[in-house]
């Protein structure tokens, strides 16, 4: 089996009086989709933070392979309803390869070529400030995927989606990973998403964690917190 | 009307002053910077009453005091909580100062007026010339960070999710303002660069949806403004900056109402 892209060693860490975690070790496969989910606080988005280097462990290591590159499409983004940019222009942005303003051919076809990936074509001249919620995701992903990741970290991106709207992102999101074989870090409190879309899940909780195949998840052996409110009883 | 220097110097000086507000400007309104814009004209006017005051250019006062106070002022200003009020302290210290520095050079009043109102009769050539040097410093360096400073304005989230420095961007987008805010006031003065800064870049956000069209629409309603009220300026002797922002307002009225129709 190839190395994996990423793998974290006895991982310490924690903010001034709270601890989160305590030797945290798991890795990644490369191509592997893997859901990372626990209780609102538990350490999740603080966990991505150490992932890409924002932040360091304060004892153990993170690896990564050296052709690693990161896609990160984070968990609040502040669009207001009058944001003036149109789908396109806002994934535009993070097109940085060159340092003068105006974007060359190739540039184009490489946003064209993305924005087809996210299923994004017809929309693209939409406002972002008025596209629907799930428009919106896939343009935040549509802007990671511009750096062309093989890494690509998802917190919460379907938090605020209805089903179907979910169903269909999620099934993007598999596509590409099949397609490219981008390895995915899903962070998510919906377990059903997470057993029907993910190989395996990293559950963290405030004693520990666990790393698993989704083939062995049984909501009713989660934390009370992460069950879906009618099994909590 | 061209026959007269005067009025070569003010086309030529308001050209470059309305390329660089109406660039600048988009930035401003999108990093929601307005307010900031206002505080940095008002420490810009105290700086030129200062520069009358010791006997230098009151360009180079503006300068001197902008570029020194804005990274201050910028701080002061994302702590958001109290923003509002620590920014108004700033501003009402500084617009004090500035009178209390006209009021001890004992120059006449037409001094203030035209510090704060802006003038085109005052502009000589070799104003111009420092002027334009200016307004190329600020283009030149804005489109080499262009792409950046776009992320970081129009995308503050996914700009900090893909590693950008953001702190450098907001301390060299600070001094960017200083200057453009500096040179701004030469026409229009201190107390209404603010317009050019805010409300072709309005009009802009109404009617663009890229951000090739902002910037375009930006500086045309910038241009169209600056050339149109000096040439009403000449031909009615009412002051320039009074038509200038009667223009922009209409702009921006009408832009409105186009947006508002969209919907
Ligand atoms: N910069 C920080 N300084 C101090 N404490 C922090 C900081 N960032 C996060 N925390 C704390 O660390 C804990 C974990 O936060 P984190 O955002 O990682 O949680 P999460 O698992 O992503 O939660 P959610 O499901 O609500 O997104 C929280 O208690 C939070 O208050
Ligand atoms: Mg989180």
């Amino acid at each position: 089996m190839a190395s994996p892209l990423l793998t974290v060693d006895h991982l310490t860490f924690g903010f001034h009086d709270r601890q989160l975690y305590s030797d945290l070790s798991f890795n990644l496969a490369r191509g592997s989709m893997t859901s990372l989910i626990g209780a609102n606080g538990v350490g999740k988005t603080t966990l991505i933070r150490l992932l890409m280097g924002q932040l360091t462990p304060q004892s153990g290591h993170i690896t990564h392979a050296p052709d690693m590159r990161l896609g990160y499409v984070p968990q609040f983004r502040n669009i207001d309803p009058e944001y003036p940019l149109s789908l396109r222009s806002f994934i535009q942005l993070n097109q940085r390869g060159h340092w003068f303003p105006w974007h060359t051919q190739a540039e184009k076809q490489q946003l064209d070529a993305v924005i087809r990936k996210t299923a994004l074509t017809a929309r693209q001249g939409q406002l972002l400030g008025k596209a629907s919620g799930g428009e919106k995701q896939k343009a935040y992903l549509a802007q990671a995927l511009l750096t062309e990741p093989n890494f690509l970290i998802l917190d919460e991106a379907t938090a605020s989606l209805d089903v179907n709207t979910k169903t269909e992102l999620m099934t993007l999101v598999r596509q590409l990973s099949q397609q490219f074989g981008l390895t995915v870090l899903f962070v998510t409190h919906d377990l059903e998403l997470a057993r029907e879309y993910t190989d395996q899940y990293l559950l963290l909780t405030a004693t520990g964690h666990e790393l698993r195949s989704t083939q062995l998840m049984e909501p009713a052996n989660m934390p009370a917190e992460l069950r879906p409110a009618e099994e909590v009883r | 009307m061209f026959a007269y220097d005067f009025m070569q110097n003010a086309f030529l000086a308001s050209t470059f002053i309305a390329l660089t507000t109406g660039i600048v400007g988009v930035f401003v309104t999108a990093r929601g910077m307005s307010f900031l814009a206002h505080t940095l004209s008002e420490i810009g006017f105290a700086g030129a009453a200062f520069a009358v005051f010791v006997g230098i250019r009151p360009l180079d006062g503006m300068l001197l005091t902008t570029i020194l106070s804005s990274v201050t002022v910028g701080k002061l200003s994302v702590r958001a909580s109290r923003r509002e009020a620590s920014i108004s302290a700033v501003s009402s210290l500084f617009t004090g100062l500035g009178i209390l520095f006209l009021a001890l050079s004992a120059k006449s009043s037409s001094y203030a007026t035209t510090i704060l109102f802006g003038s085109i009769i005052g502009i000589s050539r070799a104003d111009v010339w420092q002027l334009v040097a200016l307004a190329a410093l600020v283009l030149v360096t804005m489109s080499v960070a262009f792409r950046s400073l776009a992320f970081d304005s129009f995308d503050p989230v996914g700009a900090a999710a893909q590693g950008l420095r953001r702190n450098v961007i907001g301390i060299y987008f600070l001094l960017i303002l200083a200057v453009s805010v500096s040179i701004g006031a030469q026409i229009v003065g201190s107390l209404l660069v603010f317009i050019l800064l805010t409300l072709p870049p309005a009009v802009a956000k109404y009617l663009g949806r890229t951000l090739p069209q902002m910037l375009v629409i930006s500086v045309a309603a910038a241009l169209i403004g600056v050339w149109s009220g000096l040439v009403l300026g000449y031909y009615t002797n009412w002051p320039v900056t009074f038509f200038i922002a009667a223009i922009e307002c209409v702009f921006y009225f009408a832009a409105l109402l186009v947006h508002r129709r969209r919907d």
